[in-house]
């Protein structure tokens, strides 16, 4: 019992990353509007993310960015030795920035699709759309 | 990272995630989805992904709000479920 | 269907929360992710490219080629957003409004048209009164947002930003005067030909400063190379190409951000919008 219990305290983050992609997943299958289901898809998406983000982070560590850098006296040879404990991993964040960017444009256009889909059917909800088609 | 900061931001993240997919008004719900989004670029920012947080903060939050909401003036506001 | 979802989410959740117990702990700094090649790019990324934020210089120099293809993907979504809603068809009916009565004339028959200018003025079909405080804060703020927009792409390398950073808050600017005036005034300060063409050349300013260190001697996207042709500080030349692609990259992704906005907010006429 107190086994599961450390578990559960030392990896709570995932076990919440967890719930929001289960969140995500649920409106995905469920939901019967269509705009819905693309919000389930971005809060997946997001949990994802989150998870990538949370691998590359390092306990007593700043961000990616070298502090004395010295730039403008041309080639800084003065710096100190630069040690990679000291810095948050950032190769998880390039991976996950470029992602944001395209996801973002990917919901546009799955915001494109559901406008056209409602200028023909005129309706967004999934069952509607099926009886719609059934009639044709 | 302090965990009573990431605990509460986390328990509003889910809370935004879940009022978002049950709210019956589109507009609501974008509005819901651009506060998840600020809160999901909070705990990336005391993640110390400030790279990943700044762009969450403007794509995120600005433009994929502005897409939504202008997707719900062309088409329908209110939903069943 | 929703019980069959919830039994599907709860499996699901339950295998994926049963795995976590392999996971590496929490900021742990000898996980696998952060163990290989990450230590290896912090180490020697500002050694090798004179770049302090360690994400720039990942992103541009060691990863370009990824970065350059999601530029594309970002530029493909334009595109299929153009494609999918452009609709090129006048539509039936329009409305003016007459500038010194204030009287609104709708004009049912798509061949006839009105002299716009002084005396009558194109109105949305969905027209609010223009408040006055949000038509002028907008336009203070504009000009501000596009300059720190630009600090942020040209001072990507030593902060947080970045090309897509700085491209989205300017396409939000562009964006923040339709929403504020109405979608005909970006329109016409903004002509769609020069948006399409602004998508395909952040692009090419990538490709071609990739592709011009080829001839010069290096690999693909390999700056070091372009200090044959650029004569200056030869330990930064890997920082003013990673600038180079970021500046691409901030022209595409602002290009791409106004051309899906204007599409889906006026279902692809370009007359009337949000």
């Amino acid at each position: 019992m107190s086994e599961t219990l450390a578990l559960i305290i030392g990896k709570y983050n995932y076990w919440l990353y967890i719930i929001l992609m289960m969140i995500g997943l649920y409106a995905m299958i469920v939901k019967n509007n269509l705009i819905k289901k693309l919000v389930g898809m971005n809060i997946f998406q997001t949990a994802i993310i989150l998870f990538y983000v949370s691998i590359g982070y390092k306990t007593h560590a700043t961000i990616p960015i070298i502090k004395d850098s010295g730039h403008g006296d041309g080639h800084g040879g003065g710096h100190a030795v630069i040690h990679a404990a000291d810095y948050i991993n950032p190769l998880p964040h390039v991976l996950m920035l470029t992602a944001i960017v395209v996801s973002v444009a990917t919901f546009g256009v799955a915001m494109a699709l559901a406008v056209r889909v409602y200028q023909r059917y005129q309706t967004l909800e999934e069952d509607e759309i099926r009886m719609r088609l059934t009639e044709e | 990272m302090h965990w009573p900061i990431d605990m509460i931001v986390l328990t509003f993240v889910i809370f935004c995630a879940i009022a978002a997919i049950t709210v019956r008004d589109l507009l609501a719900t974008a509005i819901l989805f651009g506060a998840y989004s600020f809160m999901m670029c909070l705990l990336w920012a005391v993640m110390g992904a400030v790279d990943v947080a700044f762009t969450e903060a403007s794509v995120g939050a600005g433009v994929s709000t502005v897409f939504f909401v202008a997707a719900v003036f062309r088409t329908s506001r209110r939903t069943k479920d | 269907m929703r019980l069959i979802g919830f039994i599907i989410v709860c499996i699901c959740g339950g295998l994926l929360l049963y795995g976590t117990s392999e996971f590496p702990d929490w900021g742990d700094p000898a996980s696998p992710a952060s163990t290989h090649l990450s230590n290896d790019y912090i180490e020697k990324a500002f050694d090798q490219t004179q770049v302090p934020n360690l994400v720039t210089a990942v992103l541009a120099d060691y990863r370009g080629f990824d970065t350059m293809f999601e530029t594309a993907v970002v530029f493909c979504a334009g595109l299929a957003c153009l494609l999918l809603l452009r609709d090129y068809s006048r539509k039936k009916e329009r409305f003016y409004r007459h500038v010194p009565t204030g009287v609104i004339l709708q004009v049912k028959h798509p061949e006839k048209k009105l002299p716009v200018g002084t005396e009558f003025e194109y109105m949305d079909k969905d027209w609010v009164p223009s408040d006055l405080i949000i038509k002028n804060v907008c336009r203070i703020l504009i000009p501000f947002i596009q300059i720190y927009a630009l600090y942020v792409v040209a001072h990507g390398d030593f902060s947080p930003g970045g090309g897509f950073q700085g491209g989205v808050i300017f396409g939000s600017s562009l964006i923040l005067l339709a929403i504020s005036y109405n979608l005909r005034t970006l329109v016409q300060r903004v002509k769609e030909k020069a948006l399409g063409i602004l998508c395909a050349l952040g692009v090419l300013v990538y490709v071609g400063i990739g592709a011009l260190c080829m001839p010069l001697g290096g690999n693909f996207l390999d700056y070091s190379a372009l200090t044959r042709i650029i004569p200056w500080d030869p330990h930064h030349i890997r920082a003013y190409g990673m600038l180079g692609v970021e500046i691409g990259v901030g022209i595409a992704v602002m290009a791409v951000m106004v051309v899906i906005y204007i599409n889906i907010a006026s279902e692809g006429r370009h007359d009337e919008g949000l």
